[in-house]
């Protein structure tokens, strides 16, 4: 038997401090995924510090207008949260999306950003993977990879990140406060071309704190869709999240935010999409433009490619719905 | 068999007789009887789909404390061969399919068991393998039966009337690999006393696993007890042992200790047995006016290297429907790959998919309703067998179901989604086999029915304690029944959708008998009175009809236009089954079989990655079931149908029924909602959105 030592820190500087001290150590949350791959054999702590009593669990206005959620708040108290419901309607949504009642309960939101790829491969110790042991290989590409990306991905792997919500703030344009510093969501996730094993830019023991979301436009509309195989508990095919607000008199974009999940090692900011829709008309011809402009550079595998067609789709109808009246 | 029981308990709605102990968690099942000094064995597997073992090093593995023994060819008890080579556990260093057994750790906790297995070192000369089904696999060939039933069948001319019809079809159909994963994972403990062994099983059927313990560790039957008191679920996984029982009887007596093993869900997918995957190519010819003139079925199945399990996946054809010329043939091929065996709907699930489907496509290109269509084609015998029907009932589930379900419901939309609705025939047939029962009358007033049958989930206990007691003139809260043991009297296995008749039948004979004994006494001596009868003799009779239980399913889909989801908004199913024992364990039956039609249709399918040769999605999370989410309105409904030939109590078996023909439903639907016809299950986003 391997022994395990479990830890209740008095804070977050001592968490954080815990786990920077020891390589084999680990934050536990919820333990919906990490407790899944010691399990499997995948993750090997040591010494788990469990964050879930120290960590801030509360949603707050912040003083600039927008919120701060606390990286220990559950993700269905999240989304039950009256003022994310009412001014982040695509957040609740994305969480509702995810999981199942129970595992909501359970998953914090700052767990829930640091979830690994469910690439079949990289949960299972008999075969090779990049992610799970760096220079081992990636059999994904030649293998099962119908779930997988089709953009950002490199040689070495082509996993997605399973979060829901993860896209959701990204559309919000959120930031991570972690024990170090502040970080655009944008920025939180590592491109799989440095070290796929890596999921994020995060030190060792660097622990998140709190999500802080902007203040959102008062005519910004969102809406959160997931794909997926199934009704319920299956991750996401490809989803968006996607806002828009409109200029009243000509109906022009003003602003409009694209995220999409299931695609990349990362929610996938439509960047690209959102630069050109700003300033004109929201049409199907306008739309589609945008659309495959963003999907232009997709590299999608054999199996993978009706995620290019999902994804345009995708945008083009939330984007018309948003836009209708 | 002129007599039926006269129904009073039967057809009623009972309290089920287990459900206090279920529900309370006291009913126990293989993994959970406490033992003292208990070992655990966790498993060594192969990590080459074709090959042999060169090098076992355990050192690593026996260092860490509390291992008890490790186990591999170079150790293993040495067991007679049995049919099934699947079993020949650690009898060589041959590997047939990754994932295969090829050592188990034994350790005082389960915890140390496994982190020994991983440490187990493991050399492979490894071979190249071939773990890929394709209907043009030049090793394919005609096994000489299918499950004892010709391979082949060709009656007139299918080519001349296919020639010369004025409407044909001929396509091909695929279905994928699927594992049937019941809740409770293949278990067993073991404990060994001298030269007698007591197991506690995860089976379908003790008496069969009896047998086969008994011939492989050469021992007198008496010497081996199988106890399969409580089953969580089996769906043909469990009708016969899988090699992690053989681990723990010859563990527990290497190591002289009572020795624990319950499969991983992970495990079960190399281990437990799964439905093979199948190409099948299905032809029809008919006139104009809907006469079907030919009836062609040829299907393509794997097997693996070690185990020969051919998917019956043509016999629907031979006889659902009437045809003069008809065709019928089985190919398999051996590939590397984990032994597929029985899954609920056994060939009659796979193959109604590309029959109900093919059918589908000629009423379109008859101008005919599909109902209309099956109803034109009802033959009037069993033109396989010569034999007229005892009943058959799929008009009638057809007429009743169609007024139910408001059909024909015209395709039409809905905002995003596009709806349509489908129909399929299902049917299965009625098998019974020897079966023996004890029925004792106590002085308290009780009574006692023991019997080696087994309830795998379905409710064995209820409907076998309402068919004793009206055939006791008892009450049905005075019958008490005992099952799930191998010294209880012998009894076939909960498989093939013939327990309740087989053990039915003998349980009917042993009241009756008992019912005799009792008219010769004033009253019960106090050590009880019992009788015991044995249905082998009744059976042996050669049959004089054709029976099977049929159905019809209803489904209305609506396809998502932007994404290609597919949701099945309503599922209809009408079944005609001859008397109904329990209806709520019935519907139950039904419903669970419907569902995982819905999961057939959309949802499941083992992934086989062809260069490692397993399959990879070996979850719950990768491995989709029909969640709560997937399934709307289901709703079952019975056409009466009395039938006094098929068995005393005039009831048919439903284990597998409620799942044939779901799936061609859905997909026929799925094509009236689109005009997609896809002929690949399942039916996914990423098959449909290209082509709407």
């Amino acid at each position: 038997m391997r022994p395990l030592r479990y830890v209740r820190p008095q804070d977050p500087e001592e968490a954080a401090a815990l786990v920077a001290v020891d390589p084999r150590a680990r934050f536990l949350g919820g333990g919906t995924n990490i407790v899944d791959l010691m399990k499997l054999g995948v993750e090997r702590p040591t010494r788990l510090v469990d964050v879930s009593r120290v960590l801030d669990d509360t949603v707050e206005e912040t003083p600039a207008g927008g919120l701060r959620i606390g990286a220990g708040a559950r993700n269905s108290d999240v989304a039950a949260d009256p003022l994310v419901r009412a001014r982040y309607p695509v957040i609740a949504q994305a969480l509702l999306a995810g999981a199942s009642g129970q595992l909501r309960n359970m998953a914090t939101t700052g767990g829930n950003l640091l979830q690994r790829t469910r690439c079949l491969y990289f949960q299972d110790l008999t075969k090779p993977c990049n992610k799970r042991e760096p220079g081992t290989g990636c059999p994904a590409r030649e293998g099962e990879h119908r779930g997988l990306a089709i953009l950002g991905a490199s040689e070495e792997c082509v996993a997605t990140h399973p979060s829901d919500l993860a896209v959701a703030l990204a559309a919000c344009d959120a930031l991570v406060l972690t024990s170090k510093r502040w970080l655009a969501l944008d920025e939180l996730y590592r491109p799989p071309s440095d070290n796929p094993h890596r999921d994020t830019m995060l030190d060792h023991g660097e622990l998140i704190l709190a999500i802080e979301l902007p203040p959102s436009a008062p005519g910004l509309r969102s809406r959160y869709r997931k794909v997926r195989d199934r009704a319920s508990y299956s991750f996401a095919l490809v989803s968006i999240a996607a806002a828009l607000d409109l200029e009243g008199d000509t109906g022009a974009v003003r602003d409009v935010r694209i995220a999409l999940g299931g695609v990349a090692y990362k929610p996938w900011r439509a960047s690209t999409a959102e630069s050109m829709l700003i300033g004109s008309e929201i049409t199907t011809a306008t739309l589609t433009d945008a659309a495959e402009a963003e999907l232009e550079h997709s590299s999608p595998l054999p199996d993978n490619a009706f995620k290019v067609t999902l994804a345009r789709n995708l945008i083009v109808d939330v984007l018309g719905e948003l836009a209708a009246p | 068999m002129s007599t039926t029981v006269r129904p009073l308990s039967v057809g009623a709605s009972l309290e089920r007789a287990d459900a206090r102990l279920k529900v309370t968690g006291e009913a126990r099942y293989a993994y959970e009887y406490p033992v003292e000094g208990v070992a655990y064995a966790a498993l060594v597997q192969a990590t080459v789909a074709c090959g042999a073992v060169e090098s076992i090093d355990t050192s690593a593995a026996l260092a860490l404390p509390g291992v008890i023994a490790v186990i591999s060819h170079e150790n293993a008890l040495a067991l007679e061969p049995v049919e099934d080579a699947e079993l020949a556990v650690l009898q060589s260093p041959r590997v047939a399919y990754r994932g295969q057994i090829v050592g188990a750790v034994i350790a005082e906790r389960i915890e140390v068991a496994r982190e020994a297995a991983a440490l187990v070192e493991v050399g492979y000369a490894p071979e190249v393998h071939d773990v890929v089904l394709r209907d043009d696999h030049p090793r394919l060939r005609r096994p000489e039966t299918v499950l004892g039933s010709p391979a082949d069948t060709d009656e007139g001319d299918i080519e001349g009337a296919l020639a010369g019809a004025a409407v044909t079809v001929d396509e091909r159909y695929t279905t994928p690999a699927v594992h049937t994963n019941p809740m409770e994972p293949h278990a067993t403990l073991a404990l060994w006393d001298g030269d007698s062994v007591t197991i506690y099983e995860a089976s379908q059927f003790a008496a069969g696993a009896q047998a086969i313990v008994a011939e492989a560790f050469a021992l007198p039957p008496a010497n081996v007890r199988v106890i399969a008191s409580h089953v969580g679920g089996g769906f043909g996984a469990k009708g016969y042992p899988r090699p992690p029982m053989f681990v723990a009887v010859m563990a527990a007596k290497l190591c002289g200790r009572p020795v624990k093993i319950a499969l991983t869900r992970r495990q079960m997918f190399p281990i437990a047995g799964y439905r093979t995957p199948t190409a099948q190519r299905v032809r029809l010819a008919a006139d104009s006016q809907g006469q079907l003139l030919a009836v062609g079925h040829d299907a393509f199945v794997q097997t693996s290297r070690v185990s020969e399990f051919v998917e019956p996946v043509a016999f629907d054809a031979r006889s659902l429907y009437r045809a003069e010329n008809r065709a019928t043939s089985h190919r398999v091929v051996d590939l590397d790959v984990p032994s597929p065996g029985f899954v609920r709907g056994p060939g009659h699930v796979p193959g109604s998919f590309g029959l109900e489907s093919a059918m589908d496509e000629l009423a379109e290109r008859l101008g005919i309703d599909p109902i209309e269509l099956r109803i034109r084609n009802e033959p009037d015998i069993d033109q396989e067998s010569g034999l007229p029907y005892s009943s058959r009932s799929l008009v009638a589930c057809l007429r009743e179901g169609a007024e139910r379900f408001g059909w024909p419901r015209p395709r039409r939309r809905e905002g995003g989604w596009l709806i349509g609705s489908g129909v399929a025939a299902g049917s299965f047939p009625c098998f019974q086999m020897a079966s023996s029962a004890i029925a004792r009358a106590e002085t308290s007033g009780r009574y006692t029915v023991k019997i080696d049958a087994t309830d795998i989930g379905t409710g064995a206990r209820t409907v076998l304690a309402q068919i004793a007691a009206d055939e006791l003139d008892a009450p049905y809260e005075l019958v008490d029944i005992e099952l799930g043991d191998s010294r209880l009297p012998y009894a076939i296995g909960a498989f093939g959708s013939m327990g309740t008749a087989s053990w039915g039948h003998a349980v009917v004979d042993a009241c009756r008998a008992l019912k005799a004994r009792l008219e010769e006494y004033e009253e019960i001596p106090e050590e009880g009175l019992e009788a015991s009868a044995d249905t082998t003799e009744a059976l042996e009779a050669p049959k004089q009809y054709s029976s099977s239980a049929y159905g019809a399913h209803f489904a209305e889909v609506r396809v998502d236009a932007v994404t290609g989801e597919v949701r099945v908004s309503e599922l209809l199913g009408m079944f005609g089954a001859g008397r109904i024992i329990s209806p709520p364990l019935a519907r139950s039956q039904m419903l669970g079989g419907m569902t995982w039609g819905i999961g057939a249709a959309l949802l499941e399918e083992s992934l086989l990655d062809a260069r490692f040769g397993d399959y990879v999605n070996s979850d719950f999370a990768a491995y989709h079931i029909a969640s709560c989410a997937d399934v709307e309105r289901l709703e079952v409904g019975w056409v009466a149908e009395d039938d006094p030939h098929v068995n005393p109590m005039g009831s048919k078996g439903i284990g597998e029924l409620g799942h044939v023909g779901v799936a061609a439903a859905i997909a026929n639907g799925v094509y009236a909602a689109t005009g997609v016809r896809i002929r690949d299950l399942p039916i996914t986003p990423d098959k449909l959105l290209p082509r709407i």
